[in-house]
Order: C-alpha cells, then structure tokens, then sequence
C-alpha cells in the first residue's frame, strides 16, 4: 500500500512539472497552430536565472527560492515574448518555417547556455525542508513533490481563472476555436498570440526553477528533456485543451513512476506505448475535438 | 442612385493557390440591400471573404472612399463593416453571452435592440452555443454583427439551412437592420432575396455577369433561369435538395413559404 501510494504522489508530483510545461505549449498550438520546439528553452532560461537569484541572494531559504520562482517567471514570459514577436509573427501562417524556426532556437539556446554557463549540471541549493520528507499512509513522500505539485495547481488555477474571467481569456478561447471568426470580429488576435506565449513561457519558466528542485541540479539540456514527454502529454491530453493537458501530465507520469517501479523501468517505454495507443484510438487526444 | 459605401474592382481572390473569385467589379450602394447571387460555386461566399481579407486576394477594394484591401480584417472590421458568415460560425465552446460580449465593438453596443429582435437569446444567455439549434445559431450570429453601429453588414447565406419559420424570423431581423444600414447579401432563398434585396449582382464562374435592381432580374423567369439555372416554378422543389435535416420536415409541412433555389 505505501508503495502505490509513494508512486502516486512522486507521479503527481513529476506530472505537475509536466503539466507546467505542456499547458503552455497546448494553449500555444490550440490558438496559433505553432509547434513550439523551442519551449524547452524557456524552461531551462528560466531555470538558470533562478539558480542565478538564488546565488546572488542568501542560498537555501525560502525568500531565495520564491524569488527566483518569480525570476524565472518573468524571463520565460519576456524570452516567450520575444520569440514570438521576432520570430513567429513574421512566419504567420507558414508552419513548416515556424516549426523550423523554433527548433533552430532550441538548439541555438542550449549552445548558448552551454556557453554561459558551462555543460556541467549545476547543483542548487534548496530549502533544507524540501529535501526531507512526510509520511503518508506509511509512504515516505519527498517534500520537494508537495511544492510542484501545489504550484502546478495554482499555474492550472491562475490559468483557468484568467481564460474564465478576462477579455484576453475570452478571446484565447474562442481563437483556439476559430481563431479566422476572431479577427472578423474585428479583434487584433496578433496580441492575444503574444500573451499566450507570455503566459505559456511563465509557467515553463517557472518549471525551470522547479525542475531544479525536482532534480537538484540545473543543466542546459533540463528543458530538452521535459519538452519530449511534455509534448507527448500535450498530444495525449488533446493539443488546444488545457483540461486534457491537466489530465494527461497526471496520467502520463503516473504511469511512468508504476513502470519504472514494477516493470523493470520500463517507464520511458509504457508513455510511448500509451501515446501510440491514443494516436490509434483517439487520434484527437483525451479532450481535444476531432478534426472536421 | 445614392453614393456607394463599399466599391470594389477587379477583385481576385484564392485559397491555397486555387484562384477562386476571378475579376469581381461591383458596388455596393449606401443605403438598402444589394445581393449577391449565382449558382453554386461561382464564388460568392469567396467574394466575401476577399473583401474582408479572410483569404488571399488581388485587386481594389474601397470603403467610404478609402482603399481597405491591404489592410488586416480586424482594421477593415473595426472601420465598421459587420460580419454573418456562411454556416454561423459561432464559438461553440463559449455560451451565448460570451459570444455576444465577444462581439462588442463599441464603447456602448445596442443590447437592447439585439435583446428585442432576439429575446430568445436573452433567456438562453448562460446556455453553450454549440447546444442551440441552427436556427438559434443564426440568431447568435445576427446579433453578433448587429450588436455594433456598422456602416455596412456582409451578411452571408443566413437562412441557409434554416427551418421556413425561422428564415422568416432571419429575413424579419435583416429587414429591421437593413433600415439603418446598407447590407450586401450573400442568399439563396428567393424568397428572401424578393423580400430584401433592392438590388442584385450575379456572379459566373468567378465573375460579374449581372448587375441591376432586383425586380429587373426576379420578375424574369427567363433571366433567373439563365443566370440562376433554375426556373422560379422549380425553385420550391429544389429547397428539398439544398435544405438541411432541419428544415426538411417544416419544410414538407409548409413548402409554399420555401421558395429556396440552389443559386
């Protein structure tokens, strides 16, 4: 019993870090039809600035790793922005070039992290609590999962409560529907295709920061790696819809952390065979609509 | 003659490298309604879409003397041209009042017109839009355009499919509109058309073979024939074709009020 309940909580705990990247990257393709391949980056950006907060100010407490929270936040917003603005915006329409674009980002950014800060994981110092851990149920759960797991819950809430309740939030949800009708509506959809990056670039650049909490180190490849299996969670989940983004993060590595622990770590292999599965039977996702 | 509101010349438009409107001239008078006619396929909807800039297109489109065709559609919306597309094309996932509050142009939109030409609407605000019938669909529609001062609707095919009480409510509710602002009306029911248009512009293969004042082309049986492939007397009978699963019941109790043609 404490076993299932350990890999049900470290699963949640890892598919919250999934679901900060795949929301993001779903609203993205949901309302601009862009693979981003360059999503990844800002993760890892993010990442790097935190650990950069975080050594600029007092190492291990809490202030420190809100700030750099915040921090990395904010420079995955601005870097999702830019690459938006310069580099989508004069692809517009023209996918093929887009997709193009956005991988030649990822691995010109990882280059320059490298550059920057070396090709080495860089090993970050956390809050003394996050590296112990609470009993539930007789399992022993790592501290560090109850913070990704509420962030990523508060991200989905934010999110929801944004797209519910804004003007900008209205237009994101009819745009991922018909994003043509929007503009004949007479609305400039060109800014809510910024916003979107911004707020997909922030939840990933808060992953960043909290990748580096998961596992203890920041890299510039933490973000290329998160990237495989958020895109696999996005195409599961349905791309365009933040509940099956939500959901699927949660499956995914829930089913993950069950193979690894009683199939001979098989894990990478059953969220391959799951997403195959879906593409055969529900090639649309779990809650994304069909192809007319 | 009063003074054109929306002028456009030597119009062409394409979809994925298909040339789909070939050398469209026409214009739209200021007052009144001008429609836009021709079989299936000539172009119309495309017309439409070219002049808002939804697809690519060539040539000059002018509105109240101002070139708008290398503007971007929400300029050219924004100067005050309202939107029914083909086909609704409401957001399905939004409800009826996000829709509408979508919609909102102006500072002070006409709620309480839009309320008293669809009060259905008002009772069905919280409701999805991809839940209401097709008929309450087009009123969503309508009322989305409606909502703002518009100096010129676009207003395409907004009955098609549509049961023949509710294309009367549709025609009734453009009739209203079309006191206060010109409309150009993509339509195949003639006997909506008979109802609203002042004045017709026949398309063909992509181009403007006729252009006159309604009555010139409906009260020629040979002429509609001609243009529209249809004879008046067999327009009843075509409806059954071209009308959806919805109207094809209403439509067999009441064919007498369906003079839909596949135009």
């Amino acid at each position: 019993m404490s076993t299932i309940v350990l890999l049900l909580i470290t699963g949640l705990g890892l598919g919250a870090l999934y679901f900060l990247v795949a929301s993001g990257l779903s609203l993205i393709y949901g309302l601009m039809g862009v693979l981003n391949f360059a999503h990844g980056s800002f993760l890892t950006l993010g990442a790097f600035i935190g650990w950069e907060v975080a050594r600029r100010l007092s190492d291990g407490t809490w202030w420190t790793l809100g700030a750099s929270m915040i921090a990395g936040a904010i420079i995955g917003a601005a870097f999702a922005a830019a690459t938006e603005f310069f580099l989508i915006r004069p692809l517009y329409l023209r996918h093929i070039e887009q997709v193009l674009v956005t991988v030649g980002l990822a691995l010109a950014s990882v280059a320059l992290f490298e550059g920057i800060w070396g090709t080495d994981p860089i090993y970050v110092v956390n809050p003394e609590w996050l590296g112990l851990t609470t009993e539930i149920l007789g399992a022993r759960i790592p501290n560090s999962r109850f913070l990704l797991i509420g962030c990523a819950a508060l991200v989905l809430l934010a999110i929801v409560l944004f797209l519910k309740h804004t003007r900008y939030g209205l237009i994101i949800r009819a745009g991922v529907e018909n994003r043509s009708m929007v503009t004949a509506l007479g609305i400039d959809v060109r800014r809510a295709f910024t916003l979107v990056f911004a707020i997909g670039g922030a939840a990933a650049g808060l992953g960043g920061v909290l990748a580096s909490v998961y596992y203890g180190y920041v890299s510039a490849h933490i973000g290329g790696s998160l990237l495989i299996f958020a895109f696999i969670v996005t195409v599961i989940g349905g791309l365009g819809s933040l509940a099956g983004a939500a959901v699927a993060s949660v499956l995914v590595a829930v089913l993950q952390q069950f193979a690894n622990y009683y199939l001979w770590g098989t894990g990478d292999l059953a969220v391959v065979l799951a997403l195959a599965a879906v593409l055969l039977i529900r090639p649309q996702g779990l809650m994304g609509k069909s192809v007319r | 003659m009063s003074e054109n509101i929306l002028s456009v010349r030597a119009l062409r438009g394409s979809i994925a490298g298909q040339q789909v409107v070939e050398d469209v001239s026409f214009d739209v008078p200021s007052t009144g309604v001008t429609a836009l006619l021709g079989r299936n396929g000539v172009g119309k909807t495309s017309t439409i879409k070219s002049i808002l800039g939804l697809i690519t297109r060539t040539g000059e489109v002018t509105f109240e003397g101002r070139r708008i065709d290398r503007m971007p559609t929400h300029k050219i919306v924004q100067l005050g041209i309202g939107y029914v597309p083909e086909d609704r094309e409401i957001f399905s996932a939004l409800t009826v009042a996000e829709n509408l509050k979508l919609a909102e142009r102006d500072a002070a939109p006409n709620r309480e017109f839009i309320d008293e030409l669809f009060p259905d609407l008002v009772q069905r605000a919280a409701q999805r839009a991809g839940t209401l019938s097709g008929g309450q669909q087009q009123m969503v529609s309508l009322a989305r355009a409606l909502l703002n001062t518009n100096k010129l609707l676009l207003v395409d095919e907004p009955t098609k499919g549509l049961a023949p009480r509710i294309v009367g409510e549709v025609a009734n509710a453009l009739e209203t509109a079309a006191r206060t602002v010109p409309i150009l009306l993509v339509e195949q029911n003639l006997q909506v058309i008979r109802q609203l248009a002042d004045r017709v512009v026949v398309l063909a293969d992509g181009r403007v073979v006729f252009t006159g004042e309604a009555d010139e082309l409906l009260d020629d049986e040979d002429l509609i024939t001609r243009l529209l492939g249809v004879h008046g007397d067999s327009a009843e009978s075509s409806s059954a074709e071209s009308s959806s699963a919805e109207s094809s019941s209403a439509a067999a109790a009441d064919s007498s009020t369906n003079e839909e043609v596949s135009v």
